[in-house]
């Protein structure tokens, strides 16, 4: 765990690694302040986008929103069913009401590790600030949507979320630009901070632009007893994305999962990947991911456990599938141990789809394009992550979506 | 051609595979509503025999044809055969993550078959169907399921290559009971190696496969005798 700035602030022109490195100087930073109004009062083509990255629109099966256009929180509200368990506003409007926000603030992600996150220091958008309370379970999913309206714009949240002792929720997180935007710059710094016994299942879905960058930093923090779940899914293209969040389960017990599907197509580079840092007695990690390559993609899919803990143990697994000649899928899974006792285990594999299985079901019936989807279904089947009911059929209609334009 | 209609038939057939001749003028005939065994030592040509009325795309046919049901299938994509009514159960069925068994069974049965009913008939508890297809299956389970995928398919024509290999003795009535059952007005081939399936299942003509070419045709229990007598040595030694 880091703690805030050490360092002197890394300037605009120091490259950042890894991933292709951006000129920030070139992306815009001024935008039109959005009014505040209901979701479902937003012009079509925002709501439409919204909904392509999981966001109900009308709110309808969702405990709570937090709404973001460029700069502007233009909705943030808990449903009064759900008054008292949870609250949503804007990073900003929780450091002016709470000063013990600071104490999470640069705390899990540091200012000073590169470019990107010294960006979000010195030109900061707002970000989602959720707060679920103690003790509170939330059956329905909150949702958080950060939307980038303007061509060309660089936007750059920060984003907070406590889990207090003993809660339980699930939140969804789309990320997505309007479809008039071509090409921009969205950078995310997120911390999250999950406590004793509380457990959080974090849904990210991304829809950005073929020629648009995202550089995401995020930290996890996990207490005794508690469980972070992260899913992650990225299936349209992207220019480029970076991303390679940590789970740092520091607490007894304490248990990280990430699971990632991603989908690269035309000329996308996904550089994309996750850590977990076993700190605690008994604690434990998973990463799961799956990627998918299309056109001229290109996937770095990175997965990283370190044990530093004699008490510990986390699994590592890769898959990629690559659906074009001209893709490539880099699978770099790495595993540390600093201590004796810790236990880390990795598989990875990257191929095509294999002849027999494809000349297996065409002999049942299925046509070749049949027998590709419904393999290709089957390696993005998102099942084994355990998502809830609400999400599953959403993010199933998703993936059909993809595989149906990929072939 | 005979007083009954020939379902599937074969003529003078050659097949190679990466340049090499698999299948040499094969010729066989089944009537419409006959059962027949294809038997031969490893290696001899089954594989290929079948993978080539599959229309595999790997196995080159060099000469001959393939007729089913009337109709020339020898150009035909693998999916078209299957939908004019050929259905098979692999030796080896490769395993496919995340593609369920349910998936593949409700696109044969159409909704007009029972998944318990026939779960009952050849012993694989219904529960496999959410398992991953092929994945983590015992061999005996694989051969159930492959049986279990042709019932629920009811093809015109049914393969079963090498049903009763590696399935216990209790697990070989189920099956031998199941593909008869089946069989029952409908044509079919067996492939079998130690012909333990053919005490239950009636077959009326049993084939020889050696080096890629029919050796001998006749009665399966004559053909099979001649086997247990002299071993596969027997038709390998006059090529």
């Amino acid at each position: 765990m880091l703690k805030g700035k050490k360092t002197p602030p890394k300037t605009v022109e120091e490259p950042a690694l890894p991933g292709p490195d951006l000129d920030i100087r070139v992306f815009k930073r001024e935008a039109v302040p959005w009014p505040s109004c209901a979701v479902s009062t937003l012009p079509k083509d925002i709501t439409q986008r919204a909904l392509s990255v999981g966001v109900s629109v009308d709110e309808k099966e969702r405990s709570g929103t937090y709404f973001q256009i460029d700069k502007s929180a233009v909705f943030k509200r808990i449903k009064k069913a759900f008054e008292g368990k949870a609250e949503v506003m804007s990073t900003k409007d929780a450091l002016k009401k709470y000063r013990w926000a600071e104490d999470y603030w640069w705390r899990l992600v540091n200012a000073d590790a590169d470019k990107y996150t010294s960006l979000v220091d010195q030109k900061w958008d707002q970000g989602y600030f959720i707060r679920i309370f103690e003790g509170q379970k939330i059956e329905l999913p909150l949702q958080a949507c950060l939307f980038v309206s303007r061509e060309n714009f660089n936007q750059n949240v920060h984003n907070l979320i406590i889990a207090e002792p003993d809660s339980e929720a699930q939140i969804i997180t789309g990320c997505t630009v309007h479809p008039n935007v071509h090409r921009g710059l969205h950078v995310g710094v997120s911390e999250f901070y999950v406590k004793k016994n509380a457990k959080l299942t974090f849904t990210m879905v991304h829809n950005w632009a073929q020629n648009f960058d995202a550089r995401p930093r995020t930290a996890v923090l996990v207490d005794a007893g508690a469980t972070f779940v992260s899913n992650y899914i990225c299936l349209k293209p992207v220019r480029s994305l970076q991303m390679y969040p940590v789970a740092y389960c520091r607490g007894a017990n304490s248990r990280a999962s990430f699971n990632t599907i991603l989908h690269g197509g035309k000329n996308s580079y996904l550089d994309v990947g996750s850590k977990v840092v076993l700190q605690g007695r008994g604690s434990r990690g998973e990463v799961i991911a799956r990627a998918i390559a299309t056109d001229k993609a290109q996937i770095k899919a990175r997965g990283l456990l370190v044990g530093e803990h004699e008490d510990s143990r986390a699994h590592l697994e890769c898959r990629g599938l690559l659906l074009s000649d001209q893709a490539s899928i880099h699978a770099i899974p790495e595993l540390v141990g600093k201590v004796e006792g810790t236990e880390l285990s990795h598989e990875a594999a990257v191929g095509r789809i294999a002849a027999e299985q494809i000349q297996y079901l065409m002999a049942r019936g299925f046509s070749d394009s049949q027998a590709k989807a419904l393999i290709i279904r089957g390696f993005m089947d998102v099942g084994i992550f355990g998502l809830p009911d609400v999400l599953k059929s959403e993010i199933k209609r998703m993936v059909d979506t993809t595989i149906a334009g990929s072939l | 051609m005979g007083e009954h209609l020939a379902i599937l038939t074969i003529e003078d057939l050659s097949v190679k595979i990466a340049g090499k001749l698999v299948l040499d003028g094969v010729n066989i005939e089944v009537p419409e509503g006959e059962t027949h065994v294809l038997l031969g030592p490893n290696g001899s040509g089954k594989t290929s025999l079948i993978a080539s009325i599959l229309g595999f795309p790997n196995y080159h046919i060099v000469s001959g044809k393939i007729q089913f049901d009337g109709r020339d299938i020898t150009a035909l994509p693998t999916a078209e055969r299957a939908k004019l009514g050929i259905g098979v159960a692999f030796q080896n069925p490769p395993p496919i993550s995340g593609v369920k068994l349910g998936d593949v069974f409700r696109y044969l049965a159409k909704g007009e078959v029972d998944e318990i009913e026939l779960s009952k008939i050849v012993n694989l508890p219904v529960e496999f169907l959410e398992r991953d297809l092929n994945l983590g299956f015992s061999g005996g389970e694989l051969k159930r399921s492959e049986i279990f995928q042709v019932l629920a398919q009811r093809p015109k024509f049914a393969i079963f290559d090498e049903p009763d290999s590696g399935v216990d003795i209790e697990n070989l009535k189920i099956i031998g009971k199941a593909i008869s059952g089946f069989l029952k007005g409908r044509s079919g081939l067996l492939i079998t190696h130690f012909g333990h399936i053919l005490r239950y299942v009636k077959a009326d003509v049993a084939h020889v496969i050696c080096n890629g070419k029919i050796f001998d045709s006749g009665k399966p229990s004559e053909m099979f005798n001649l086997i247990m007598k002299r071993g596969y040595r027997w038709c390998d030694a006059q090529r």
